[in-house]
């Protein structure tokens, strides 16, 4: 029974049954049929040209092009003036960003916000995904997934709506509930206390997104061989010890995948959240580096500093994704690079 | 799944007992508060204030709903809403599936460049000031169409389009190529209607992200009051509530003039009104939807 833990930690464990056994090979014309020169087979191919040349502009100006704009970050960018006019100060922005007090804060509640995130926004769809496949009632397993997925469709701004609303001293069911149970005497005013915000945006993100990221362990618990769970009950093994040694090594490496390409999005994880939940009385625990560049670089108009807070997000973001993968490798021997 | 259980034994059962409880309880952690915020909108606005409605309306009326619709400023946010997701969907859809049938060509010589180069815009973005001083020098600030253009193309879709793509039969392009139909012709009438499943999930994806988006607005759109969303007019007025509505506005803003009125049932009416239209369309597209994550994740 352990030994055959092994079977499914290929990551075709991802790849849903209709897709495999399909080789690119074999399918189409070979590549370099012919040895035609590269003219005769760009008119041959003149309609594919055409079909996809428009869009390879069209994303190098909107992905590639804002990476030029990264040379702000060593200007005094002014506006106005063009590239070459501009002044340029070397390091100037950086320097200044590491000497703001308020950047370590900033720093600091990005961290912890991620941090958060990724430990309970990881964990919990895995336990989702697990529990709801051992539901023996399929319409209810059903029910339970449509209904799951629901808050995955509705917009930050309705999310903190509806946070805010069940959060509030009148009339929110959280403190209604506190009070019933005698657990608090007066409703506690959540959304006024620093100390609550990163709880509340992580507990507001598991809410929304749970549902929705449990689809892929799903997909990836149903490719596991149906074999092992028969010759472990032979062998007396529980629902538990099923769960434990054939469902959860099944997922492993989906889940490592899922896991290094989340540590990549660590530090620039979204800030629509901390946005809209965010007020003037919890700024201290809510601004993070995105709010941070938006309000500097943007609202006040100082894009060269705005873009040298983007360029750290970038980094250490890249630096943490290959640490990860770095240690996964170590650990696990599945890596995504 | 789950094992026909002959000799379930008593722990299982209490497992059992346990998972669905469990799972009972999270279909109602998720659920209440849309039905409490549906209450909320159908209930008196007056009433309201003295709080204690949970799931179902104290003192039914539609007078909310009456009363928000009377504002231009809604109605106005309504009509771009629904022409942002129309147009943003129909075109991304097109420009998506276009590029992924080139992509699902073996033959195609710049097949292999193409995709790397898109590959490699998931991974990295300019970040957001430079992205705002990029549509400000194409002219696209205070605009419709920088709710267009920036989002058109996205590699992901263009790779989920394109591993169904490869599931198709070839001999289809071929016979089709015999019959002397050209490669535009081909993608149009034969591979194109053969990808409704997974057209259908992209669809739902651009849907979705084009109806829910509103910091484009904020950060392009603010102050080009004829182009403002419905989810930027929500958040006006959830937020002007919020700091007490002492913010400075202008007269004529509508988050002002919701501030005045009883304002809980009517936040809660818009709440409603935006969040209505993708409630009665995702249990349709479910089956789509999940078949085409599981396949977004094969990657390209």
């Amino acid at each position: 029974m352990e030994s055959s833990t092994e079977t499914a930690s290929n990551t075709g464990a991802v790849i849903p049954e209709s897709n495999r056994g399909r080789p690119r090979k074999g399918r189409g014309p070979e590549p370099g049929r012919g040895k035609k020169g590269l003219w005769d087979s760009v008119k041959q191919q003149k309609y594919l040209y055409f079909m996809s040349i428009p869009f390879v502009i069209w994303v190098f100006v909107f992905s590639y092009l804002p990476l030029w704009g990264w040379t702000m970050a060593f200007q005094n960018y002014k506006p106005a003036k063009s590239f070459w006019n501009q002044k340029w100060v070397g390091f100037d922005n950086f320097v200044e960003l590491f000497q703001d007090e308020r950047f370590y804060l900033v720093l600091r509640n990005t961290l912890a916000m991620s941090l958060m995130g990724i430990v309970f926004g990881f964990v919990v769809p895995i336990f989702f995904a697990i529990l709801l496949n051992e539901l023996r009632g399929m319409m209810f397993k059903r029910f339970v997934q449509t209904v799951s997925y629901l808050p995955h469709f509705v917009s930050w701004v309705v999310v903190a709506g509806l946070v805010t609303k069940m959060l509030s001293i009148d009339g929110g069911i959280v403190n209604d509930i506190l009070i019933a149970l005698h657990i608090v005497d007066e409703p506690i005013q959540f959304m006024a206390k620093g100390s609550w915000f990163w709880y509340i945006v992580t507990a507001s993100d598991i809410w929304k997104e749970t549902g929705w990221n449990t689809i892929i362990y799903l997909a990836a618990i149903t490719g596991i061989d149906q074999e092992q769970y028969e010759a472990s009950r032979v062998d007396g093994a529980s629902r538990w010890r099923q769960m434990w040694h054939i469902t959860l090594p099944g997922i492993r490496s989906t889940i490592a995948v899922l896991f290094i390409m989340a540590i990549g999005h660590l530090v620039s994880n979204g800030f629509e959240k901390q946005f809209l939940l965010g007020n003037s009385l919890v700024t201290d625990y809510s601004e993070v580096l995105d709010l941070y560049a938006l309000n500097y670089g943007i609202n006040l108009g100082r894009f060269s500093y705005g873009t040298a807070i983007g360029i750290f997000n970038s980094l250490v973001s890249i630096l943490l994704l290959f640490t990860a993968n770095g240690i996964f490798k170590k650990l696990t021997k599945e890596s995504i690079m | 799944m789950t094992n026909k259980a002959f000799n379930a034994t008593r722990s299982e059962k209490m497992f059992d007992l346990f998972n669905y409880i469990l799972m009972a309880l999270i279909v109602v952690v998720t659920l209440y508060p849309f039905l409490n915020v549906l209450a909320i909108s159908l209930n008196n606005s007056t009433d309201t204030v003295r709080g204690g409605i949970y799931i179902w309306p104290r003192q039914f009326t539609l007078e909310n709903y009456k009363t928000i619709f009377q504002y231009d400023g809604l109605l106005q946010g309504l009509q771009v809403s629904i022409l942002r997701t129309v147009v943003g969907t129909v075109l991304g859809l097109i420009c998506a599936s276009m590029l992924a049938f080139t992509l699902s060509r073996v033959d195609f010589r710049a097949r292999k460049f193409i995709s790397t180069f898109l590959a490699l815009t998931m991974y990295f973005s300019g970040g957001m000031v430079p992205v705002f001083i990029l549509m400000r020098d194409l002219h696209l600030l205070g605009t419709f169409w920088v709710y267009i253009f920036p989002t058109l193309i996205s590699a992901f879709n263009v790779f989920v389009i394109r591993s169904f793509m490869d599931g198709l039969p070839y001999a289809l392009q071929e016979s089709a190529k015999l019959d002397g139909a050209n490669d535009f012709t081909i993608y149009w009438k034969i591979i194109l209607p053969l990808c409704k499943p997974v057209l259908a999930t992209i669809a739902l994806f651009l849907a979705v992200n084009q109806w829910n988006a509103w910091f484009d607005t904020y950060l392009y759109n603010g102050t080009a009051s004829q182009w403002t969303t419905l989810q930027y007019e929500l958040m006006k007025v959830l937020q002007s509530t919020q700091q007490g509505g002492s913010s400075m506005t202008n007269s004529n803003d509508m988050a002002k003039q919701m501030a005045q009125i009883s304002p809980e049932s009517i936040k809660m009416a818009i709440t409603i009104t935006v969040t209505l239209p993708i409630l009665l369309v995702y249990p349709f597209l479910q089956k789509y939807f999940v078949g085409g994550m599981t396949l977004g994740a094969v990657k390209s």
